[in-house]
């Protein structure tokens, strides 16, 4: 019988939407009672968030200042001194899941699955390597706990109405000093998160300047879409490091993905081959874009753009 | 203070890799190897804190076979003070990197372990996390900005809402994103300058670490291929496949 754990990842009072695609995920392993623990300054608003979710037996809180903020050397004794009851313990493969569950799964002294994309069964998992290139099946050992990120583009978020008890859990640890929150700044605005976006638009190197990648926020503000950016134009200082899209960036599935101005490195396609429908607009035919498109438009994106905004 | 580099060495970024039609790997035989980009970018980040007076020597590390050596010259000719190679032949996991790493912190007390965030053919991303855990140091991952003063280093993290910032006590270990510098290039006279640095070889059987080598892969297969779609002739044509298919 498994018994998985989740890591609840949340910010300001609300539960990211990843960890209900760990629970979706989770659910994917024949006969698996499903826990979710909040680590938080006051994890009651966010539990029962958690426990809103579908399939998931229990919410446990484990309250305390220093849960304020998500730091791994904090977080991870944590997780470790319940982890002993579970299975499996997983966390979504986010920049703070990624940087949880690898001190976890050392702490346990295990590995730790990256990027599960898909379940065989309980002890057996698909992943992507080299850039989403080639897709590798692993086996985990039966004897261990299984410590894992999900990919959240692989799984849909688990629906609400659920009803799960919740549960304060103390645990008796020593939480380190010697790493401490200063700030956060946060980028984004009030635009849809490009996560969990359902239409998402994005501008590459083609749009030559911050000031015409405008443009694409004016374009992305029409559709109520999140907006992202490739590599090359967030190295090119036209957009944010946190609008990236791709293998080193953010992996996305979109309802609709709208590529303006990107020509499509193979970085940039792993980050959105899970996308519903993507459209590619791009002056060159031959951009490995549209090998990938479902709508192509060899077009000026400085022309198509506002006449596609004007016609909505 | 001493700083630690890992250099792993992977398939070239430039290089797409195909599976071997037996599911059994990828063909990579003769391909273009590297340092890992991440691992760059972390070196030259040591290099810079060498040169601003907050460190005194780089020791640039790689586990692998005797052809990691390349990894190691040519992080010697960016500038690294010495090298080890922790030889084997064996493809090992990012918690035996770890432990590897963790051993060699023992033995050369650094102020700092620099790595990349990932290597890219793995794409695992857990090995800097690990090694904090198991030295039980700070951790201060995907890093785009490092200032280092004293005792404690301040770490700017891309994270996926925006910047973090962490303060942490050295020593620590940070992974670094790729904004946080451009590596430099290696001029002719460095390389052989390099060629008179220290390099010392260690077999991994000879540090006692135990094997985190826990995961097996069964098979590798191509991704799932997108069907190519349609070019439209222009914007009305567009826009109306889009409100065919309900999405506008």
């Amino acid at each position: 019988m498994s018994r998985v754990l989740i890591i609840a990842e949340h910010l300001n009072g609300q539960l990211n939407q990843g960890t209900a695609k760990c629970v979706s995920c989770a659910s994917k392993i024949p006969g698996a009672t499903i826990d979710i623990v909040v680590l938080a300054a006051d994890p009651a608003p966010i539990a029962a968030q958690a426990a809103a979710i579908a399939g998931v037996s229990r919410v446990r809180t484990i309250a305390n200042a220093a849960n304020a903020n998500a730091i791994a050397a904090i977080y991870a004794p944590q997780v470790v001194a319940i982890a002993g009851e579970y299975t499996h313990v997983f966390g979504a493969s986010t920049t703070v899941g990624k940087d949880l569950m690898p001190r976890v799964a050392a702490l346990l002294g295990v590995s730790q699955l990256s990027d599960v994309m898909a379940i065989d069964d309980a002890h057996t998992f698909k992943r992507p390597i080299y850039a989403g290139n080639a897709i590798v099946t692993v086996k985990a050992p039966a004897g261990q706990v299984v410590v894992a990120t999900v990919r959240a583009a692989s799984f849909a978020a688990a629906g609400g109405g659920g009803s799960a008890t919740i549960e304060p859990t103390s645990v008796d640890v020593t939480l380190p000093t010697h790493t401490r929150y200063v700030s956060l700044q946060q980028g984004g605005g009030d635009r849809p998160d490009l996560q969990t976006a359902r239409i998402v638009v994005s501008g590459g190197r083609a749009l030559g300047s911050a000031d015409a990648f405008k443009l694409i926020y004016d374009f992305a503000d029409k559709l109520k879409a999140g907006v992202g950016a490739s590599r090359a134009a967030v190295d090119s200082g036209y957009a944010p490091n946190d609008m990236q899209v791709g293998q080193t960036g953010k992996i996305i599935a979109p309802e609709l993905y709208v590529a303006v101005g990107i020509s499509g490195a193979i970085q940039h396609l792993t980050g959105i081959k899970d996308a519903g429908t993507i459209v590619a607009i791009n002056k060159d035919a031959e951009a490995p874009i549209f090998e990938v498109a479902d709508f192509g438009l060899v077009a000026d994106l400085f022309k198509a753009v506002p006449e596609i905004m004007a016609s909505l | 203070m001493k700083i630690l580099v890992g250099l792993k060495r992977v398939v070239d970024y430039t290089v797409r890799v195909q599976v071997k039609p037996d599911g059994s790997g990828v063909a990579i035989d003769g391909v273009k190897m590297s340092i890992n980009p991440f691992d760059e970018i972390a070196l030259e980040e040591a290099l810079r804190l060498r040169e601003a007076g907050k460190a005194t020597e780089v020791i640039v590390v790689s586990i692998g076979q005797q052809t990691s050596m390349q990894q190691i010259d040519t992080g010697l000719a960016m500038g690294a003070n010495r090298g080890i190679l922790v030889k084997t032949d064996k493809a090992i996991q990012p918690l035996t990197a770890a432990r590897v790493f963790a051993r060699l912190v023992e033995k050369e007390q650094p102020g700092l372990v620099i790595l990349g965030k990932q290597a890219i053919d793995d794409d695992n991303s857990q090995t800097a996390q690990m090694l904090a855990a198991l030295i039980d140091r700070p951790q201060a991952t995907f890093a785009s900005k490092v200032e280092v003063d004293g005792n404690v280093a301040r770490v700017t993290r891309e994270v996926d809402v925006g910047l973090e910032t962490l303060e942490v006590d050295l020593p620590a270990v940070i992974s670094v994103d790729l904004r946080l510098n451009t590596p430099r290039f290696i001029k002719l006279p460095d390389i052989m300058k390099a060629k008179s640095k220290p390099r010392e070889t260690l077999e991994l059987t000879s540090l006692g670490v135990d094997s985190g080598d826990h995961l097996s892969t069964t098979h590798h297969a191509p991704p799932a291929k997108r069907q190519k779609g349609v070019v439209v002739k222009d914007v009305p044509e567009l826009v109306a496949a889009l409100k065919a298919k309900g999405l506008l």
